[in-house]
């Protein structure tokens, strides 16, 4: 099912001190820059993969297991929060 | 972010398949417009189950409204809307999003698209807007087009007739699954058409906020950008069908 990154806020806020669905990100593929809300969101069962919406590219990779969160941010250039 | 225990102080039938739910979130720090909270369940052999639900109340509200839709087979909206009741403790978290967010401050025209459930957020800003003061109002006009299978599934009906009638809010309704004359509505999918009549001139820079099921939210977002919106001001959440 595909949702976007709204749906993938919470964990996000697990990750990171603040919101960062509004936070600008950079696609590592195509450059594409987009609010993290609004980037595709796959999965929400093991944890959350974001993909981009210009080049569908994975972005940030989230796996929760009971004791740790995996997070692959690979995919992505930048991420620009403002604080 | 921590979970904390909401009291459920009322519960209303909102639609043919959804309830309102009112909590009392002990130290709730406020919200925005269009924010959701993540609501958990936990049985008593450890399994969890967690849903998102947009908070329909606006910010000035200091108990949080959630509408539920009841989905036959899900796992959290049926204990939600049948099992909960009035004195109930509930688990829930947030309020979470900084992207899908209105505050009347912003200033210039809204439109508001909604798909089913996706109403939720988008009365939040209604209300949100509704409770400024008369300037602040003025200087952002706010037209809602909303989309819904039958009649039996529109939220808030009475509750938007009245902000039609008494805060200048322009709205428009489309039955996807009913048929009928157009003079007080639609029965067909949002289409171009219906974003012109209903929406704002690009040359307006208004803001548009989409909300619904992926394919309506994604297929009105094109449709806005291709009529020459700022794809920038167009923002959407998508909704799932996870019950």
């Amino acid at each position: 099912m595909r949702l976007d990154g709204n749906a993938a806020a919470g964990q996000l806020r697990e990750l990171f001190a603040m919101d960062v669905t509004a936070a600008m990100a950079t696609c590592g593929a195509c450059g594409t820059r987009r609010p993290v809300g609004s980037l595709l969101e796959y999965g929400q069962a093991m944890g959350v993969i974001l993909c981009c919406p210009a080049c569908a590219a994975v972005m940030l990779r989230i796996v929760r297991t009971p004791a740790s969160m995996h997070v692959d941010g690979s995919g992505m250039a930048m991420l620009v929060i403002q604080v | 972010m921590k979970w904390t225990v909401a009291s459920v102080v009322e519960v209303r039938d909102e639609a043919l398949h959804a309830k309102t739910l009112v909590l009392d979130v002990p130290d709730w720090p406020g919200h925005r417009a269009g924010q959701h909270v993540d609501v958990r369940l936990v049985a008593e052999d450890g399994y969890q189950a967690q849903r998102s639900y947009s908070i329909a109340s606006p910010p000035e509200s200091r108990q949080l409204e959630l509408t539920v839709e009841r989905i036959d087979d899900g796992e959290v909206s049926p204990y939600l809307c049948d099992v909960l009741h009035v004195g109930d403790g509930l688990e829930v978290r947030g309020p979470i999003g900084g992207y899908f967010v209105w505050d009347v401050r912003d200033a210039g025209p809204v439109l508001l698209v909604a798909g089913g459930s996706g109403i939720v957020p988008l009365m939040a800003m209604m209300r949100h807007r509704a409770r400024a003061d008369a300037n602040l109002r003025a200087l952002s006009e706010m037209s809602l087009l909303y989309s819904t299978r039958t009649l039996g599934d529109l939220f808030y009906l009475q509750e938007i007739e009245r902000l039609v009638e008494e805060q200048n809010v322009r709205a428009a309704f489309t039955l996807t699954r009913e048929k009928g004359d157009d003079r007080r509505g639609y029965h067909r999918r949002i289409d171009k058409a219906m974003l012109t009549d209903v929406g704002w001139p690009p040359s307006h820079m208004p803001r548009s906020y989409v909300c619904g099921p992926t394919p309506l939210v994604e297929s009105v977002a094109r449709t806005l950008v291709e009529l020459g919106h700022d794809p920038s001001r167009v923002l959407t959440e998508r909704f799932g069908p996870t019950g």
